[in-house]
């Protein structure tokens, strides 16, 4: 362990700080920012929006995307809302408290000042997306909607039905489309980052690989963004879209940006429960459902098979509302996600794999009526119906904890500039904000708050000293990572052993689900940690990856991300073993309270882990970094829904 | 459950394309039809032969990445729902299956069963946005919308722009998607100012994409996995109708 890193968090008192960065930060004349390129990898809310508005500015930006469109990204598929701390519904709310639920929501694991920022943030977002057409959840009145999401006691989450993602990410993608046609944005679709490239130290540039062509290129820039979303993949089974994956920041881990709390993943309570072997990937159904579901299991094992309209009330176990009462169903995720795991493993779990509990829609459909029901959730029952051929009016939906999304990401400070000058990091793709949980309806709201509000600001401080720095592509470390990058796809290519991609990443993702999933022990974690090595050997012999690198290969695009996978998990749970404590999602099993909740360690792990590379292209033992975490604001204390 | 499957093979957008028969035997009926391709796909790679190549992202309807062709319908035959939304327990065992690309001559094939459909993202950029710069909005509650204006515009947006509308319609006109776009944001007093300049570019747009207009079938509405309802065409014309007479008025 070496010494502390610097979040270069401004000084002053926690609501000037923004205000005084942005009063004091370096700023770029409008004359000379069409001087700069900058890279954005990822087109979703983050990259997306960053794309954007510095189009806007003025900026020359090249944006790129694995999808074949912009649109695709997978900020598409978030369901549920966005937060904000408008107060709109005069219930208490404000930007401390947002900022108040989502440090405590993370369980005393992120940095203060990030965000207080994102609250402060939170209302301009709102603002920005109505302005652009996006069709929110209105009343009567004409006034702007609002639901109750898991973690808070407010009303403070924005929503357009159950497509809050895809309306912002619209939104988002209109604003884009304006600048590519303004030509400030070069759009670079099915394209992607296979290497990040660095001058003096600096990011001065990408290599990509055209996914449609097969052409290697380079691209010089004056700064790199990387929005590149988080890792759920690693597991195989998550919610995430099938390519989701952690190619882009862990190539830039590996040129030396540091990889901050990687074993900080999210397991969403209410999915669709896993099925069969052959499945693809795990559906979620909105947090939001939890407004008007209820959950339950039945009180004995017996009652496990018997269909669930046949059980009378007093042998429901109503467990979140019995354990949480002020938060009942509302509870956060991770904490809804470990008690579902704990009445499946006491025997108590429903549906054909017994890994499942009851979301019930029977007394809010008694109360409400059919339609309101329909109104607020009718595209979550066709989707739910579609899947499980169950019709969920009429017969409580089955639900099970799936991987949802990671809190770790790269180590970015303040400015959300990595360790890497010159290379930022926005929206999933870094750790910033969540700590070691994320609150629902806190994803859209910190990618959008990253992009359009934060980045604009920080990028020109960096930007303003580095007039003239970007170099051409033909330098020798262009040349090197094409190298480099093609050597990889030939090794990949030449395995040409007898098992497919899929079955070894399943065998990855079972390994880490068991050991590094919802609750990891020492023993588990040590075991997965001989496990992964193996099985990353078997990999690079036994694979096989059909075609060649020269036109459209989607086993040859997925072989990459796979082997990327298989070295990260190691991280992921050398993380996970380090960190000798519970908090949030990260459970460890040796570590709780006697009614067996997270039990955390202030006194040693009130940090942020962050890992350095190490090795010459070997993976060696990565190096930590601290980042510790100074709560001046609020007060630690052990989590409590009660 | 087993299947006869008919896919259409090219290896890419020059050479020529053709169907080809597989069988997918032991395919769960809970399975997708995009995991059963997945499950070909994997006894392919393993018998030495190529993968068929076929798109999909979210895997879950909102993406709008899949793009099949399924017994001749669009996404295939389980109305409402992209194509990874239908699942092989619609099927009878033993079922016939042919899957083809979306037939749009302005959606190039690129390889076997994928489509490039950049055109859609060029109509957009030549108009379907409200032009407001981050920093520069109003408080959101400032301008109240009406709660039908703004649900009537939500169905608008639904619009996963997938293309099956081209797909699907004799024609292979994409007024469907263009008519989504044009009305959730005509629908909304954010979307005024740039009200007539929107329609008209992309309508010019989508002319010079080479896609054909709209004769009533209706196809389109029914293949639609939004639901995006075939009325918004009518909306599309009356705010063209209303822009070309602005413009020839001289406003």
């Amino acid at each position: 362990m070496i010494g502390n890193l610097d979040p270069k968090v401004p000084s002053g008192s926690l609501d000037r700080k923004w205000t005084s960065q942005k009063d004091h930060g370096r700023l770029v004349s409008p004359n000379n920012r069409r001087t700069f390129e900058i890279i954005v990898v990822g087109s979703g809310l983050a990259g997306g929006s960053a794309a954007a508005t510095l189009g806007e500015l003025g900026y020359r930006v090249k944006c790129f995307c694995f999808q074949d469109s912009p649109r695709r990204a997978h900020s598409i598929a978030a369901q549920g809302g966005i937060n904000a701390a408008k107060n709109y519904q005069n219930d208490g709310d404000s930007v401390y408290r947002l900022f108040y639920d989502t440090i405590k929501g993370g369980d005393f694991r992120s940095r203060e000042a990030n965000v207080y920022r994102l609250a402060e943030a939170s209302v301009n977002i709102i603002d920005q997306c109505v302005a652009q057409g996006v069709p929110f959840a209105r009343e009567y009145s004409g006034y702007l909607a609002n639901r109750s999401f898991g973690g808070a006691q407010v009303s403070r989450t924005f929503y357009a039905r159950g497509q809050t993602g895809q309306q912002l990410l619209l939104g988002c993608y209109s604003a884009l489309c304006r600048q590519i046609a303004g030509g400030t944005v070069q759009m670079f679709p099915q394209t992607e980052m296979l290497d990040l490239v660095l001058v003096d130290g600096h990011a001065k540039g990408i290599v990509t690989r055209n996914l449609r062509t097969g052409r290697i290129d380079a691209h010089a820039a004056d700064a790199v963004v990387l929005a590149t979303g988080g890792y759920g993949n690693v597991f195989y089974l998550s919610t995430n879209a099938r390519g989701c994956n952690v190619t882009a920041t862990y190539r830039a881990y590996k040129k030396g940006a540091l990889f901050a709390n990687p074993c900080f993943t999210q397991i969403h309570p209410t999915c669709i429960p896993h099925s069969g072997d052959y499945q693809s990937k795990l559906t979620l159904m909105s947090e939001s459902l939890r407004n008007d579901g209820r959950v339950w299991v039945p009180k004995r094992k017996e009652d496990c098979t018997k269909p669930p309209n046949e059980i009378p009330e007093k042998d429901r176990d109503y467990y979140l509302e019995r354990k949480y009462p002020s938060y009942g169903n509302l509870a956060p995720r991770d904490i809804a996600s470990r008690a579902a795991k704990e009445v499946c493993d006491e025997g108590r779990g429903v549906g054909p794999s017994g890994r499942g509990v009851y979301l019930d829609f029977a007394d809010a459909i008694k109360r409400l009526g059919d339609e309101t029901i329909r109104e607020r959730y009718g595209n979550l029952f066709e989707v739910y119906e579609k899947i499980t051929g169950e019709d969920a009016y009429k017969v409580p939906m089955r639900i099970y904890p799936a991987v949802h999304y990671t809190m770790g990401g790269l180590w970015v400070d303040y400015n959300l500039m990595s360790n890497v000058p010159g290379l930022f990091v926005i929206g999933e793709a870094n750790f910033s904000d969540h700590g070691a949980n994320r609150l629902g309806a806190s994803a859209l709201m910190q990618g959008l708050a990253d992009g359009y509000f934060v980045l604009p600001y920080t990028l020109p401080n960096y930007l303003a000293v580095q007039m003239g720095k970007r170099s051409a592509t033909d330098r020798t470390e262009f040349k090197e990572a094409e190298t480099s990058v093609r050597a990889k796809i030939d090794k990949l290519l030449r395995v040409n052993g007898n098992r497919s991609l899929d079955s070894i990443h399943r065998e990855l993702g079972t390994l880490l689900w068991d050991k590094c999933g919802m609750a990891r022990n020492k023993t588990g974690l040590e075991e997965a940690l001989g496990k992964i090595p193996e099985l990353r050997e078997r990999f690079w012999r036994e694979v096989r990856v059909p075609g060649d690198g020269e036109d459209f290969n989607q086993s040859l695009e997925r072989a990459g991300r796979v082997a990327d996978f298989l070295e990260f998990a190691e991280l992921m749970c050398i993380d996970a073993l380090t960190r000798d404590e519970s908090c949030g999602a990260h459970f460890r099993e040796e570590h709780q309270t006697p009614e067996g909740e997270a039990l955390r360690d202030d006194d040693n792990f009130a940090a942020v882990f962050a890992w350095e590379f190490q090795g010459n292209g070997q993976i060696a033992p990565p190096r930590l970094h601290r980042e510790p975490l100074h709560f001046e604001n609020v007060h630690l204390t052990q989590r409590s829904y009660k | 459950m087993n299947f006869k499957l008919k896919i259409w093979r090219q290896r890419d957008r020059q050479s020529p394309g053709q169907l080809v028969d597989y069988d997918a035997k032991d395919i769960p009926a809970q399975a997708s039809l995009l995991e059963m391709l997945d499950i070909v796909n994997e006894r392919l790679l393993l018998a030495g032969e190529q993968p068929i190549a076929f798109d999909s992202d979210c895997r879950e309807g909102i993406c709008g990445t899949c793009s099949l062709t399924v017994n001749g319908e669009a996404h295939g035959p389980d109305h409402p729902g992209a194509a990874c939304e239908l699942y092989m327990r619609k099927f009878r065992d033993g079922d016939r299956i042919v899957i083809e690309p979306f037939r749009v001559k302005s959606f190039p094939i690129v390889k076997d069963l994928i489509v490039d459909r950049s055109a859609l993202d060029r109509i957009v950029q030549a108009g379907g946005f409200i032009s407001a710069r981050a920093g520069s909005a109003p408080e959101a509650n400032s301008i109240p919308v009406p709660k039908h204006d703004a649900d009537v515009a939500m169905e608008a947006a639904a619009c996963i722009g997938c293309g099956a509308c081209a797909a699907a319609c004799p024609n292979a006109s994409a007024m469907l998607f263009t008519a989504a776009k044009v009305s959730h944001l005509a629908l909304l007093p954010q979307g005024e100012p740039e009200r007539t300049k929107r329609v008209v570019g992309m309508v010019r747009a989508m002319d010079a994409e080479g896609f054909g207009n709209c004769t009533n079938t209706y196809e389109c509405e029914a293949v639609c996995p939004a639901e995006i309802s075939a009325s918004f065409i009518a909306k599309l014309n009356r705010e063209y109708s209303r822009a070309s007479l602005k413009r020839s008025a001289g406003e």
